[in-house]
């Protein structure tokens, strides 16, 4: 957690630099037989360098989809139909991502090399019938021209950055001789060698048990320092969220309801469905045999979106005048937060 | 790695010897003998055989024993390479299968080359651009390659050669290279020879390997490895070959054992409408006049083939499946 007057350090710079990395009003959808499904449905946010920006909801929320769609790596029958994605490292121009050509050269130099992902299933994601030190020289030589031994070198050094004993025999090893913390742990290496500037890391520690995920946890945020990197971390537990995050973004089916620093979300969540997911946290002071709270109702089927605020239907705050009819727009609501819902203003 | 190895080839060995009982057995279900239908035979040309000559035929053959000394006695033929004596050609079996055989494993040879070479880029691009137009003709002609029975496909493509290009389908050679003996004229003749029964018999398994590729490979397209690859900033057709390729040939690899032996037994009806002179025919002619022998020989070297493509195709997993041999340990 960052003291107080850390959180003001970072709003300074927020009006000072830009962002790195910017997501404005993101639609994905999926064209399917039964009909188009909304993934993603306007979200937007703003990653910053040496920053984490935690992306926090329930399965089914979008928050996969919309870090594929960064890359535009969304698979059939996905579509990015709206939005933007700009993109500056360093002070250099701002590009929007979405106007590059799909699988043209110029996404595919960012992909990997600027900006990196790492996946929820250490397991399946790397090839079974590759070995690491193949797939992440692969990496290597894709964003550098290294030869094939400096590549080799350089993938090593990772593999003993990333914390794995005996780096030079594991590289001509395969997925399934690696645990899965160590899988986790090379598949960090093969994102973080090409020194991307922002990462991206969908669900990394929800396969782990709980020792193994703090440890990476530690390793991610240690290499953050290191490269003063842009992390951009998704998951659905809150409670690592917490440790790790410096901005949380609060999705509900493809919407991005609730912004603003970790400690804002946390003590003084304004958006109702923010609360409800805090509130539904396990916590450790509860009364023996107390029912633990559960936000009533199920997340809708996504081709049936509820009309206006889409969490209108569970909502405790549910305004039969408004809630139903118009879509809420994100609005301040303190320091740096912003949540969109009518409580805190009808325009 | 050894080890996996050495096993193989022991459950191989011992594959061989099991078709081979099987396969003598099997032989020996129908009722009668060679000379039974020997005798029907002579009758239909009006010369009738007594009891006592036939059971002095029975003796010759040696075919008044029990069928297990029968099969012993063949047994040690053939370790020493014999496999017996065809009644019906009055040849010893080696020398009525010899080029046939020789024959018939070039034409399968080139028949699986022919059905990998042209069915696992029409595959690949069936999954990758799935549902597009190509895909639909690949999957219409695959049904069509699956459904028609391939005497059929040789009877037309036997017609329509010789009607638009003047060329006749028949047998695997020229006259003039019929029993020459070989040297490079002969093996360019029997190229050209070659082409339409391997279009013929490839259909079949082309179609059947283009369907496993492409659902293979839909399969592992949606596999978390490949988001992986992308993400990594690959190009796209450079990581479908290098990923999802590689596994989804692993089911075609296996395959290719079972497609061998069909080659062998299931063209016969095409090799006696084409005029081949492969074992095909042979095996047919030899069951029907109940020449055990040739059958025996026939069945038992199909046996002996399926068992080798069984143990290449696992030796061609282990190359391309690193877990394999572990599994295998």
């Amino acid at each position: 957690m960052q003291t107080p007057e850390s959180e003001s350090v970072v709003t300074e710079q927020d009006t000072v630099t830009e962002p790195l990395l910017s997501v404005q009003d993101l639609q994905t959808y999926f064209f399917t037989d039964e009909g188009t499904v909304k993934a993603v449905d306007g979200a937007s946010f703003d990653v910053y360098a040496g920053q984490t920006l935690g992306i926090v909801g329930e399965s089914g929320c979008g928050k996969s989809i919309t870090a594929k769609s960064i890359l535009q790596i969304i698979d059939r029958p996905g579509r990015i139909i709206g939005g933007q994605v700009k993109f500056s490292p360093d002070g250099a121009a701002v590009q929007n991502l979405l106007e590059l050509e799909p699988n043209g050269p110029e996404i595919r130099s960012i992909r990997g090399g600027e900006i990196s992902m790492i996946f929820q299933e250490p397991m399946t994601s790397f090839s079974p019938i590759h070995t690491f030190g193949n797939q992440i020289i692969e990496a290597i030589r894709l964003h550098s021209s290294l030869d094939k031994i400096e590549a080799h070198e350089l993938a090593v050094d990772w593999m003993r950055r990333v914390g794995i004993p005996t780096p030079e025999t594991r590289m001509s090893e395969y997925a399934y001789q690696f645990s899965g913390g160590q899988r986790q742990r090379a598949m960090i290496a093969m994102a973080l060698c090409t020194e991307p500037r922002v990462l991206i890391a969908d669900e990394p520690t929800t396969a782990l048990d709980v020792t193994t995920q703090a440890q990476i946890l530690d390793l991610l945020q240690t290499l953050q320092k290191q490269n003063d990197m842009a992390i951009v971390f998704i998951t659905h537990d809150l409670g690592v969220i917490a440790e790790v995050a410096d901005i949380v973004a609060v999705m509900y089916l493809g919407k991005v309801v609730e912004i603003g620093p970790v400690e804002s979300i946390f003590s003084s969540p304004k958006h109702p469905y923010s609360k409800a997911l805090l509130s539904s946290m396990p916590t450790i002071d509860a009364a023996h045999r107390e029912r633990m709270p559960s936000i009533t109702g199920a997340i809708p089927h996504p081709q049936n979106r509820p009309s206006g605020c889409a969490f209108h239907p569970r909502c405790p705050s549910y305004m039969s005048d408004i809630c139903g009819l118009k879509e809420p727009e994100l609005v301040s609501v303190g320091t740096d937060q912003q949540a969109s819902c009518f409580l805190y203003g009808r325009d | 790695m050894l080890g996996y190895l050495i096993r193989r080839v022991v459950y191989a060995a011992f594959a061989v010897w099991a078709v081979s009982i099987i396969s003598f057995f099997i032989i020996n279900l129908p009722p009668g003998d060679y000379v039974t239908s020997y005798i029907a035979q002579l009758a239909i040309q009006g010369n009738i055989i007594g009891a006592e000559e036939a059971e002095s035929l029975r003796e010759y053959y040696g075919l008044d024993q029990p069928i297990y000394v029968q099969y012993l006695k063949w047994m040690n033929q053939i370790r020493q390479g014999n496999l017996g004596f065809s009644f019906e050609f009055g040849l010893p079996v080696n020398d009525v299968i010899g080029e046939r055989l020789i024959l018939t494993m070039i034409l399968a040879a080139a028949t699986i080359v022919f059905i990998w070479i042209v069915a696992i880029p029409i595959g690949i691009l069936s999954a990758v651009r799935q549902y597009s137009i190509w895909d639909h003709t690949f999957t219409f002609f695959g049904f069509v390659g699956l459904a028609v029975p391939d005497f059929m496909l040789a009877l037309v493509m036997m017609y329509f050669s010789f009607v638009l290009f003047d060329f006749s389908v028949g047998g695997l050679f020229s006259p003039e290279y019929v029993s020459a003996s070989w040297s490079l004229g002969r093996g360019i003749d029997l190229a050209q020879h070659m082409i339409i029964p391997i279009i013929i018999l490839g259909t079949a398994g082309t179609a059947s390997l283009i369907r496993i590729t492409r659902a293979n490979l839909l399969d592992e397209l949606r596999k978390p490895y490949v988001a992986t690859a992308r993400a990594k900033g690959l190009s796209e057709w450079r990581l479908i070959l290098k990923y999802p390729v590689r596994m989804a040939l692993n089911p075609a690899i296996s395959l290719t054992a079972y497609i061998l032996p069909f080659l062998v037994s299931g063209s016969i009806v095409v090799s006696v409408v084409l005029g081949l002179p492969t074992v095909g025919p042979i095996l047919l002619k030899a069951l029907v006049a109940q020449d055990m022998f040739l059958a025996g020989g026939i069945i038992l070297l199909i046996g002996w083939m399926t068992v080798v493509g069984t143990f290449l195709s696992d030796l061609l997993l282990v190359w391309a499946d690193p877990r394999v041999k572990f599994e295998g340990r």
